[in-house]
């Protein structure tokens, strides 16, 4: 039988995979972006589980926003990638890192 | 004219003036900026003047009152307004017309200065803030003043002069005073939450007496008298304002300023702004011994210590800060002993005799083409007679000479801590009695090294000492073969009329001011506890007879000593006998009652003092002090702030994981109690 | 949904502007280069318009509307006002700066304007949903308007930090958010405050959540450690876009934190006052000491706003409507002194210049002693100098604290208000007694100039007379948070 627990567990699982992909991976941004979608997964897991477990459909149209907003995002984050790309002739995290101290 | 309006006019005058010259001076020119901030200060002057004599020849009645409410907030009213009583009074007067001579000898000293209008706006600015920290009634707008003048001198010392643009280079002067600050605004903040919630005089000393015995843990454990804490950290902020030991480093610092600047924020006026906030608080002060006692050895160690500084300083206006140092400390241990009457008569007299000696100083500087180093100068007794007259009145005033201003103050001062029941009399007492041998030394010191003596700029001999002063484009010091020539009446009209204060003031005012009832209900004192000021007038029969009966005292004959160790030191042994005598002749008929002494006990005298001196300077100030107290908190500020900015590495990923160390942070403490439990 | 009894008029100022942002949008559409200039004027009444719907749709007491998603109370209502004006004070003073650097585009107004409409939303939502979605909305147009300038490699580097780490703030309040949600069983921010004060809700993971609430809402304020963001998208974007990220997203983010932890987990105060004081405290100390260091006056003032959070966070973690509206004064005292901090240096910036050196201001004085003058003004009033506006703000936020009983906090502050003085000074001293390395003539356009001068004078008027905007303050806070 599977609890809200779970549901929880899975999510705080992807969540904290997530945030490793961004703070862990040194080579593409386009990782970081893949990683905060995830981000943003395990958000609306658990909006779904507590919401089915508390029957209250709230939660599951904030999901729907959730996924709306996400994909604005990716498409604003990849705008961004493009010029990046552009500017620099790289998309590396290491190579971000001009504005400092 | 009602006493509201007047008052406002005279606060109001000089930031009128400043305004226009600062604002537009670019467009009135050079001349119409001096006119109007002279005229700024004049009214305000005269206007000061007359309030003054209101409280002199009348018993004008004390104003108080807000003049514009600044803002209501929870019941609490915090407004600006004026308490103007005897103390303010002498001080608003003192102020205005100190800075009416300063304003005058600028036109003379700065001709040459691309930014004259600027610098005329600067010091009418600094006289409104001044004017507003003393007539204040209330702690909101002392504070106001406070930083107000503090902002302005800041500003002028440490910036005028061109220097390598280092990040760090006011960080040292800015520091010191800032520790100042801090605990005049945490004594601030304890009034604020102890006193009602007022913060106007008048309410906070009526409740004082009832928190006298009340204590406060600020450390758990520990109960401190409410009382002694607050004074304490008052007095603190009076220690940077009034530059007295440990934070006196920022004012030797700040002779790089232009010299109207030195005289007229770093001797008369700012520097005693602490010795007035004393004066002010004193129902406060009145009722903490343990603060009292801490303000006499501070105010002791400044006096004899600094006083030692001075006889090794070889730039001219060093030695005259060094000086006002060893002043200041005085008026601190008058203010320990209850004595606030005695300290702010010393804060005129000193206003007016210190102003002098600043400002000859400067003419001293003008005349020898901005060399500073005394080493260069010598015999300008001849070519700038009025300079030269002047300086000896101010010198005279100084180490207290019967019937000059000085004596007066600074021998109620020391008559005033013999009295004192306090335990650390004692140690005050040793030290201003020692020190007015150490005061009268340097002083002639400097006066014979400048005005007697050999013409050494001729022996054209420029050994700088790194310490004396930065190169500037101003300075190239004068030619073996020219001369220095008397200052300009704009420069000398200022000398002349500070000279006439600087001997009679002590006489005029010693009765009234000191030991008649002038002050009655601007200070408080606990006579019973504190009765030294009491006795003291008990034992006072006039001006005369208290320099008659100074023949008889101690001090007098320190005085006489450090005279002529000076006269010794610097004029006889340096080989040139027969020429020296023949000029210093006055002197020497005045020292040959006592030269039945040996010469050569004088002589030990002056080079012990001279090694003490040494030896404080190096190794107490320069190197405890200055560098490790001061610089290594200035240093530990700029690497804690340049290892904070390496955490900026630039990486996202270490953002990222800042941010998420942060959580986890947040999470081990509030969260992991929670479940653990 | 019965649509007859939906009351539309406490979201009226969003409606217009939704409706002018888009006929922005066509009228762009039909413009040609040359006549780009008629969105500058249609932007400035588009919020001109704003405000007057706003104050038709004024309310004394708080109005719910949208199924109690969206609120219109004095809070919101006066920090909208402010919003507008702030927002029109950005278009004014960047008319030239963007006209300069080809950025003079429809976007740039209509994406502004996006902002503007993101804030007003965050500033009336009272249901985590809307909270979200203005959140975002803000967001989203910022990130754009940062990369505006497409050939600036610092500036995309910076949408590019902005973007990842703001993706991953708002990750973790949405964590936080879905937290609260399962503990109370409401995303209603009146509900959850119910749920939590009768102890029905799940502690474990409501203060779980809290914690993500909490980072969530520092990242936004930009308060340490959340603040790395700061200094690099200060220095990076164009200075316009400075401006506009460093002014009325403040405000908004005020407002946002009021509503999630002062009106939503009031209950909870014990808890994250703890955690806004551990942030306050490292904000004012990090910010005020990496400031003295920087010789970037962009970057110097990125790290004096994160000091200057800390202080709003010092008025706003006693939770008391005191503290409250003196956290509130704060944040439109800041707004108030960054936008004419940038304002000076967008007027000092020309095509092919960017002043954001504290070199390049030296000898401002004698160049222009006006823009001089009201640089100075700034600088005092940041450095919290009496009588300027910045010295009440602080007193405020520092007697709140110490009458809230929290005396070792408002010492901290004193002393950190006291240090950071000094790198303001550094500002001054540059500009009143260095010799000025150019001698290039200042020209601003005149509607910039008078409104630059208004919003210096500001500062000094504030300063002098605060009791108005101190009692709008009180007034706002205590009628909008009834529970105070």
């Amino acid at each position: 039988m599977l609890t809200l627990t779970h549901f929880l567990v899975l999510a705080a699982i992807l969540f904290a995979i997530s945030v490793l992909g961004i703070f862990l991976n040194r080579k593409n941004i386009i990782v970081l972006l893949m990683s905060i979608e995830l981000m943003l997964l395990a958000v609306n897991c658990n909006f779904i589980a507590f919401s089915h477990y508390l029957s209250d459909t709230a939660g599951q149209i904030f999901v729907f926003f959730i996924l709306t907003v996400a994909a604005a995002e990716s498409a604003i984050g990849l705008a961004i990638l493009v010029v990046l790309f552009r500017n620099l002739r790289t998309i590396n995290v290491e190579d971000l890192g001009s504005l400092k101290g | 004219m009602d006493m509201k309006t007047l008052l406002l006019l005279i606060a109001l005058a000089p930031l009128a003036g400043s305004i226009v010259a600062g604002l537009f001076g670019w467009a009135i020119g050079r001349r119409a900026a001096h006119v109007v901030t002279i005229a700024g200060v004049a009214v305000s002057a005269i206007l000061s003047l007359k309030v003054l004599s209101g409280f002199v020849f009348g018993h004008a009645p004390v104003f108080n009152e807000p003049v514009y409410t600044w803002l209501t907030v929870n019941g609490n009213t915090y407004s600006v307004g004026f308490q103007i009583d005897a103390l303010s009074a002498l001080m608003m007067a003192v102020v205005t017309s100190v800075s009416l001579m300063v304003h005058i000898y600028t036109i003379g000293y700065m001709q040459e200065d691309p930014g004259y209008q600027r610098f005329f706006s600067y010091i009418s600015l600094f006289t409104f803030s001044m004017l507003m920290l003393v007539m204040s009634n209330n702690f909101i707008q002392l504070f106001f003043g406070w930083e107000a003048v503090g902002l302005v001198s800041y500003l002028l010392i440490g910036f005028w002069f061109k220097r390598p643009t280092a990040i760090f280079a006011n960080l040292k002067a800015f520091l010191v005073n800032r520790v100042g600050d801090f605990g005049f605004l945490l004594g601030i903040g304890l009034i604020l939450a102890y006193f009602g919630g007022s913060l106007e005089y008048r309410d906070v000393f009526a409740m004082a007496p009832q928190l006298a015995a009340k204590t406060i843990e600020l450390i758990p454990g520990h109960a401190w008298s409410l009382m002694s804490v607050t004074c304490v950290l008052l007095f603190v902020g009076a220690m940077g304002k009034s530059a007295q030991f440990p934070l006196h480093v920022w004012l030797p610092d700040s002779m790089e300023g232009p010299t109207p600047i030195s005289a007229l924020i770093h001797a008369a006026t700012m520097v005693t702004a602490g010795i007035f906030m004393v004066a002010r608080m004193s129902p406060l002060f009145e009722l903490s011994d343990t603060a009292l006692n801490f303000i006499m050895i501070i105010g002791s160690i400044t006096a004899l210590f600094m006083g030692f500084l001075g006889v090794v300083q070889n730039d001219i206006k060093r030695v005259v800060a060094y000086s006002t140092l060893s002043q200041l400390g005085y008026m601190t241990v008058a203010l320990g002993a209850s004595a606030y009457s005695v300290a702010v008569f010393h804060v005129m007299t000193h206003a007016f005799f210190k102003a002098l000696l600043f400002l000859a100083a400067g003419s001293v500087i003008m005349g020898m083409h901005h060399d500073q180093d005394m080493r260069n100068m010598g015999g300008l007794r001849k070519y700038m007679p009025i300079t030269w007259l002047t300086s000896l009145v101010g010198s005279l005033a100084l180490i207290g000479t019967p019937f000059f201003a000085g004596f007066y103050s600074k021998d109620s001062i020391i008559e005033a801590v013999n009295q004192s029941q306090l335990p650390a009399a004692g140690f005050a007492s040793f030290a201003l009695t020692a020190s007015v041998f150490v005061t009268a030394l340097y002083s002639f010191r400097m006066y014979f090294m400048v005005f007697h003596g050999k013409e050494r700029w001729k022996l054209n001999v420029h050994e700088h000492e790194a310490d004396a002063h930065d190169e500037d484009e101003h300075h190239h010091g004068l030619g073996p073969n020219d001369n220095p020539h008397e200052s300009p009446w704009v420069v000398t009209l200022p000398l002349v009329l500070l000279a006439i204060p600087s001997v009679v003031i002590g006489y005029l005012a010693v009765g009234p001011l000191v030991y008649g009832d002038f002050f009655n209900g601007a200070v408080v004192i606990d006579a019973i506890k504190h009765p030294a000021l009491l006795h003291l007038g008990e034992e006072f029969h006039g001006a005369t007879a208290m320099a008659l009966e100074s023949l008889r005292s101690l001090p007098l004959w320190l005085a006489a000593a450090g005279v002529l160790a000076a006269w010794i030191g610097y004029m006889k042994a340096p080989q040139l006998p027969d020429a020296i005598r023949r000029r210093i002749n006055g002197v020497y008929v005045l020292l040959v009652n006592k030269y039945y002494l040996d010469e050569l006990y004088f002589a030990v005298f002056a080079k012990g003092s001279r090694w003490l001196g040494n030896a404080f300077w190096k190794i107490g100030d320069m190197l405890l002090i200055d560098g490790l107290l001061v610089n290594g908190s200035a240093a530990m500020v700029a690497s804690i702030s340049r290892l904070t900015r390496r955490l900026q590495t630039g990486f996202i990923y270490s953002y990222a994981a800042t941010m998420i160390l942060g959580v986890l942070a947040l999470m081990t403490y509030w969260f992991a109690p929670l479940i653990l439990r | 949904m019965n649509w007859a009894t939906l009351n539309l008029m406490p979201a009226l100022p969003e409606l217009f502007l939704l409706s002018a942002v888009l006929v922005l949008l066509v009228i762009d559409m039909l413009l040609d280069d040359e006549r780009r200039g008629v969105l500058y004027g249609l932007s400035l009444a588009t919020l001109a318009g704003c405000a007057a719907m706003q104050y038709l749709a004024w309310t004394p007491v708080p109005v719910e509307t949208f199924q109690k998603m969206f609120v219109a109370d004095p809070l919101s209502g006066v920090i909208k006002f402010f919003l507008y004006g702030v927002t029109a004070a950005v278009l004014i003073y960047t008319r030239q700066y963007v006209a300069d650097r080809q950025m003079f585009k429809g976007e740039y107004f209509t994406l502004t304007l996006f902002a503007l409409l993101g804030m007003n939303v965050m500033v009336s939502a009272s249901h985590f949903m809307t909270l979200y979605i203005g959140l975002e909305l803000l967001s989203l147009a910022l990130y754009a308007l940062i990369a505006l300038r497409r050939d600036s490699v610092p500036a995309t580097e910076a949408a590019m930090k902005y973007f990842v780490l703001g993706a991953l703030a708002s990750g973790l309040l949405l964590y936080g958010m879905s937290m609260v949600y399962g503990a109370t069983g409401s995303l209603d921010i009146a509900t959850i405050a119910r749920v939590i004060a009768s102890g029905n809700g799940n502690t474990v993971l409501l203060v779980f959540g809290l914690v993500f609430l909490v980072a969530g809402l520092c990242f936004k304020l930009g308060a340490v450690p959340f603040h790395m963001w700061v200094p690099d998208v200060y220095q990076g974007a164009p200075t316009a876009i400075t401006l506009m990220i460093g002014s009325a997203p403040k405000l908004a983010a005020f407002v946002f934190l009021t509503r999630i932890l002062g009106q939503g987990m009031e209950a909870l105060l014990s808890q994250w006052q703890g955690m806004l004081m551990i942030v306050a405290v490292l904000s004012m100390a990090l910010g005020n000491l990496t400031a003295i260091v920087q010789t970037n006056i962009k970057r110097m003032l990125a790290y004096s706003t994160i000091s200057h959070m800390g202080f709003l966070l010092v008025g706003f973690l006693t939770g008391n409507a005191e503290g409250m509206s003196s956290a509130m004064y704060y944040a439109i005292i800041y707004v108030l002194m960054s936008l004419a901090a940038f304002g000076v240096l967008l007027a000092l910036s020309r095509a092919g210049f960017e002043c954001e050196k504290v070199a390049d201001l030296k000898g401002l004085n004698q160049r222009n002693s006006w823009y001089a003058f009201l640089m100075l003004l700034a600088m005092f009033s940041m450095a919290g100098i009496p009588p300027l506006a910045g010295f009440y703000a602080k007193f405020a936020v520092i007697r709140a604290a110490a009458n809230a009983g929290m005396v070792p906090l408002a010492v901290f502050a004193v002393l950190m208000s006291l240090i950071g003085a000094f790198y303001y000074l550094r500002v001054v001293k540059a500009m009143y007694f260095d010799d000025a390395e150019e001698d290039a003539a200042i020209e601003v356009r005149a509607d910039m100039r008078l409104v630059l001068s208004l919003n210096g004078l500001a500062l000094l008027a504030l300063g002098v007379l605060p009791q108005q905007l101190v009692a709008l303050c009180m007034t706002a806070v205590k009628q909008s948070l009834t529970s105070l």
